[in-house]
């Protein structure tokens, strides 16, 4: 219900047509899914959400027609039911790491493997900026463990799938699953640009700093064996493997300074025996970005027409509402500090702060969303409503100037 | 483009281009007599279905250079060049008649003749090149001075990622919105900046190439729409027929229709999979049987295989159920996953009725972590594909042919390979479709099992 303020903003509604063409699907109790649904207006869809208290609400695409008007066009000739623009949009799931986080496993999200998400967040984040030019981008809380981003420039919104393929495409590092051992291949010479930048500005010196603290992948067997088996070169493997189990049970240091000091090992072996083979060029890279590269999950961008869950949502597993993450504060974002339903129903109920949701000028604002409100609005909406009020007096203009000069002859 | 029945083509109004590859951007002002329309087309239509096999084959750019550059002397040359080109252009225009008519012939043709057009750019040189650029009145401006000097180190990375130890950074690069250039971005071979692709001269056919596929998209619609509402009616006595035969002939069974040996039943599906299963869906079949899961690139694999093997919607749910219920219970199995499986087999939805996967689309898929789908003999380490080929019955031998095969990544060539090896016979027709492995699998079995007695 608080995120009705947020979705009328969202949408810029400067075409009352626009809206109606949104994709919403609700998800109801008893795991009903509801698809194609679309409203004429953001009070249209309060109303509904009010009457089905769906528990779950995902935003779709906008449509060339109103989605829940779908049938009445037919399939062929020129009013074909089609997207026409969605936002770029990424999913970043921790339970696709779990082969390198030691702490948690599935559903479970912590401390420790948390920070994971960050250097995520920091990567892609940088790159959509700094390489492909957007300007609009909003980092959601999925909810649970993960994070969901949402591209809206407009030339973003207009992407055809394979554009989106590419961009998806270009993030991607880690190939491959249980059945190779070896899912990182950066052959070759140098990193592109991209992946130089990453590794240098974040992989690097969170794989040496909190990684190696949180994770310590290299204090046992177990944990070295999967990182040895990434090399190709099995004497290397066999000298790394035999200092080590040697030292296993004579040192009195901790778990993470074990790890870091055969890190250590590992990195010097390496550069002396580099030249070997092709395959051990990048082995140091390699591993860093093993475990700390982001891992996207490509379909769920590659696709005008996948949903994904709309932001201020509650999670309805946690409790949770997926609120919004700075960038460039995404160090201090701590997933299990996020307000609970629970939490909110209680301020509510004991008539706590009058969050009003319109008052933008209060400071002391202490309820639970209002930082979250605040940001989102004077960080991402404003500057989005703004230069979408650019485009369309840009177009305009053009239109005007256009039919100006069919005059002249 | 006017069809005529006369003997001569009058000379005066045939188009000829000048750049050696037309970009086929207007029909034709030419009059084309009445057996050249069929012939031509068939001609074309050779070199695009050896395209097709090439790509399926797994090869490389350059290969596919050549084999484009065979095909084409062999079906399209003519001694006149001029001659050439029209029949070049001709016959590309009565392949869009044929191929407009569905979105999965308009798949095809599309793919084919952006490969064809890829190649034959690229065996041109570097002048003949920039002309076809010029023709596509592409408005990318050379990078120069100053901005190429602050980019020059950057460039050198790309370069010398992409496997060239020496920064050989070349001489010219356009500035290109990175929406122009898809493959080069997802490929990471170009810089991007802001928004702006820094495209090599050697990497023009990306860009030219998107444009070609872009316009031929386009225009396959409108001719679809041309075809529907006048073309079809006006011609069904002349050219109608020409054009509907035209299409049938050349694409391979879609196994979206089980055949007589392709009938297969829940008892049997055990020994079914260990006797007659390619590699790939043996290993989704027993990940399946082990984990009591599948993700969703396994489910639709193994899926619409089984769907095309034979197995009855009914007989399928019960399976998918009776594994899945073993790890997720059967209320959430009915939930989230007995829809997919009744929409593979068009009950739901928009109701397309969707066919197996051929190798080609499994080889070139992207299985990630926890997935168990795609081509063993592309995506597994060499130790884990060694050890699936033991307990598929191949020799010490037999598997060196077949990793040899792997290591040139002629995919479908060592699932060949392991299919001869394991069945004792030849299989000339090469391996390209995991329904098309079963069938032949099952033929040579039920023709060595001896009839029963009466």
């Amino acid at each position: 219900m608080l995120m009705l303020a947020v979705i009328d903003g969202k949408h810029p509604g400067c075409d009352d047509y626009y809206f109606g063409r949104r994709e919403f699907s609700f998800t109801l109790e008893n795991d009903v899914y509801l698809r194609y649904k679309s409203f004429k207006s953001a009070s249209a869809l309060e109303h509904a959400i009010k009457s089905c208290f769906p528990y779950k609400i995902d935003i779709g695409a906008v449509y060339s027609v109103d989605p829940d008007k779908r049938h009445a066009y037919s399939q062929t000739g020129t009013n074909v039911f089609t997207p026409v623009e969605r936002e770029l949009v990424f999913d970043i799931d921790i339970t696709d790491y779990d082969d390198v986080r030691y702490c948690c496993s599935g559903a479970d999200v912590c401390s420790k493997c948390w920070p994971l998400m960050t250097v995520a967040i920091k990567v892609i984040h940088t790159s959509l900026k700094e390489d492909f030019g957007f300007k609009h981008i909003l980092w959601v809380f999925s909810g649970r463990r993960g994070v969901h981003c949402w591209v809206c420039d407009p030339k973003a919104r207009r992407m055809t799938n394979e554009q989106r393929s590419a961009v998806a495409e270009y993030f991607r590092v880690y190939k491959g699953n249980e059945n190779n051992a070896r899912k990182v291949a950066l052959m070759s010479y140098s990193l592109h640009p991209f992946l130089a930048r990453s590794y240098v500005d974040f992989l690097k010196g969170f794989f040496e700093g909190e990684l190696q603290e949180n994770q310590s992948i290299f204090s046992t067997k177990d944990k070295y064996d999967k990182i040895l088996e990434m090399m190709s070169d099995e004497d290397i493997q066999s000298e790394l493997r035999e200092k080590w189990e040697k030292s296993a049970n004579r040192s009195s240091l901790s778990e993470e300074a074990i790890s870091l000091v055969r890190w250590e090992q590992l990195k010097n072996t390496l550069q002396s025996k580099k030249h070997k083979a092709p395959t051990l060029r990048m082995c140091v890279e390699e591993i860093v970005f093993t475990f700390t590269y982001p891992r996207i999950d490509l379909e769920v961008s590659k696709q005008m027409n996948h949903l994904l869950k709309a932001p201020f949502c509650v999670h309805p597993k946690t409790g949770r509402v997926c609120v919004p993450i700075d960038p460039n504060n995404c160090d201090e974002f701590d997933p299990l500090a996020v307000p609970t339903l629970s939490q909110l129903i209680e301020e509510i109920n004991s008539g706590g702060s009058k969050m009003d949701v319109d008052d933008d000028d209060d400071d002391d604002d202490t309820s639970l969303l209002g930082k979250s409100i605040k940001f989102f609005r004077s960080s991402f909406l404003e500057p989005l409503l703004k230069s979408c009020k650019e485009e369309i007096e840009n177009s305009y203009k053009t239109k005007i100037g256009k039919s100006k000069d069919s005059f002249s002859w | 483009m006017e069809v005529i029945r006369s003997q001569k083509r009058t000379a005066s109004n045939d188009v000829v281009s000048n750049p050696k590859i037309p970009l086929y951007l207007t029909a034709p002002q030419m009059e084309v007599r009445l057996e050249e329309f069929e012939l031509f087309a068939i001609d074309r239509l050779r070199v695009l279905k050896g395209v097709s096999d090439g790509l399926a084959r797994g090869k490389n750019p350059k290969e596919m250079d050549e084999v484009v550059n065979t095909l084409w002397k062999e079906n399209m040359r003519h001694s006149d060049a001029s001659e050439m080109v029209n029949k070049d252009i001709i016959s590309h225009f009565v392949l869009r008649l044929v191929y407009c008519r569905s979105d999965e012939l308009k798949k095809w043709f599309l793919s084919m003749e952006t490969a064809l057009f890829r190649h034959r750019f690229r065996l041109q040189n570097l002048e003949a090149q920039r002309a076809i650029v010029g023709e596509f009145g592409l408005p990318y401006k050379a990078v120069t001075g100053a901005e190429l000097e602050s980019l020059k180190e950057r460039l050198g990375q790309v370069v010398r990622s992409l496997g060239q130890i020496s920064p050989s950074v070349e001489a010219v690069y356009y500035k290109v919105p990175f929406e122009e250039v898809p493959d080069l971005v997802a490929g990471r071979r170009v810089l991007i900046q802001k928004g702006y692709a820094f495209v090599a001269g050697s990497q023009l056919v990306s860009l030219v190439v998107t444009q070609f596929r872009s316009h031929i998209s386009k225009a396959l619609i409108l001719t679809n729409r041309k075809w529907t509402t006048t073309i079809r009616e006006r011609e069904k006595d002349r050219l109608t027929p020409i054009v509907e035969a035209l299409s049938t002939t050349y694409l391979g069974p879609d196994y979206s229709q089980s055949s007589e040996y392709a009938d297969i039943s829940l008892k049997d599906i055990d020994q079914v999979s260990k006797s007659s299963f390619p590699l790939c869906m043996r290993h989704l079949f027993e990940k399946l049987r082990e984990d009591h899961h599948l993700k969703h690139g396994g489910r639709m694999q193994l899926g619409l295989f089984l769907k095309g093997v034979g197995l009855k919607l009914d007989d399928a749910l019960a399976f998918w159920r009776a594994e899945f219920s073993k790890k997720v219970g059967s209320e959430r199995f009915d939930k989230e996953y007995a829809y997919g499986i009744r929409h593979n087999y068009g009950k739901e939805g928009k109701r397309t009725d969707y066919t197996p996967y051929a190798c080609q689309k499994i080889i070139s898929s992207a299985p990630g972590a926890g997935d168990h789908h795609g081509c063993p003999y592309r995506h597994f380490s060499e130790d884990n594909l060694r050890a699936a080929l033991g307990r598929m019955g191949l020799s010490s031998r037999g598997m060196e042919d077949v990793m040899d095969k792997v290591r040139n990544k002629h995919y479908q060539l060592a699932c060949t390979l392991t299919f001869e090896a394991v069945y004792g016979t030849s299989c000339d027709a090469g391996i390209n479709h995991p329904n098309q492995y079963f069938e032949e699998s099952q033929k040579i079995l039920k023709s060595k099992t001896p009839a029963a007695p009466v």
